[in-house]
């Protein structure tokens, strides 16, 4: 009896560990997983951004007008408008810093990354190491798997 | 019989879809220059590379002059692998993405679409650079 004990508890711990485990592997401050359809069509160009970064219209607005994007032809076929379209729908920001859409639909223009970033001056941003404000990961070396805490952010000199 | 039959259909229909849907960069120099009724000039296709085309952007903004080595998106910096063939086997490989990113980049390039000739220039020098 003692060892059907013993082993229940080590099949529960081995479990435990493995479930841990599952979790750091995807990054575990990563909210959700990034399909690979999602990261062969926008990482091509950059980072994932994360979906909560926007709310639900911006996207909306930025999937229907692809071929202008931010200044580059970005377009896609329809069924990847339609797929990639619905994945950032689904999963856009609701919490209300992101409530509304930011001017021209730009994380970089939204109040709180503006606020977040008021210490960082222009010499920084010019940098041809961070280039543009979009590029999260010249300072925030885990970005890509949502890791953005001031603790971890380097800014390159 | 009948199963044998069935397999060998299968591998037929599964080798016609493939070869439909994969490409290489030499045939497809030749298919643009059929379209073009052209041939296709290394030197041209170089200097179309590295030229602007009434936009700030050449290829080479993003691709590099020399393109045998990786490139930097012009806005983003994102690293962009090699685009010459010889150094990075996966290039224009596969139909659909060759006909996505012509699309997009002539746009960001030329403000419009590239012409057959120009592609099949591009293809030349791209294909010459060993």
């Amino acid at each position: 009896m003692k060892i059907y004990k013993n082993l229940t508890r080590i099949v529960l711990s081995l479990g435990l560990i493995g479930l841990s485990h599952t979790i750091f592997a995807d990054g575990h401050l990563s909210p959700i997983k990034i399909p690979e359809k999602i990261k062969a069509e926008c990482a091509s160009c950059h980072m994932v951004y994360q979906p909560g970064f926007l709310p639900k219209e911006s996207w909306a607005r930025m999937m229907s007008g692809l071929d202008k994007h931010y200044g580059v032809d970005a377009s896609l076929d329809p069924q990847a408008v339609k797929e990639i379209g619905q994945w950032f729908s689904q999963h856009a920001g609701t919490y209300k810093r992101v409530s509304g859409s930011p001017p021209n639909d730009r994380i970089t223009q939204s109040d709180w990354f503006v606020k977040k970033h008021r210490k960082i001056n222009e010499k920084t941003w010019n940098n041809p190491k961070v280039k543009s404000k979009s590029n999260c990961m010249a300072c925030h070396a885990g970005a890509e798997k949502g890791h953005y805490d001031d603790d971890g952010a380097r800014v390159p000199q | 019989m009948r199963l044998i039959i069935k397999t060998c259909l299968a591998a037929i229909f599964s080798l016609a879809v493939t070869h439909a849907w994969s490409i290489d960069p030499v045939a497809l120099e030749k298919q643009y220059a059929a379209e073009a009724k052209q041939a296709a000039v290394v030197s041209r296709g170089e200097r179309f590379f590295s030229s602007t085309h009434g936009k700030e952007w050449t290829c080479a903004s993003c691709h590099g002059v020399l393109p045998t080595k990786e490139g930097r998106h012009a806005s983003t910096d994102k690293v962009i692998s090699p685009l010459a063939p010889a150094y990075n086997v996966k290039r224009f490989t596969d139909e659909a993405k060759v006909n996505k990113w012509f699309k997009r980049n002539c746009h960001d390039v030329l403000s419009r679409e590239c012409s057959a000739l120009e592609k099949a220039d591009v293809m030349a020098y791209l294909n010459s650079l060993k």
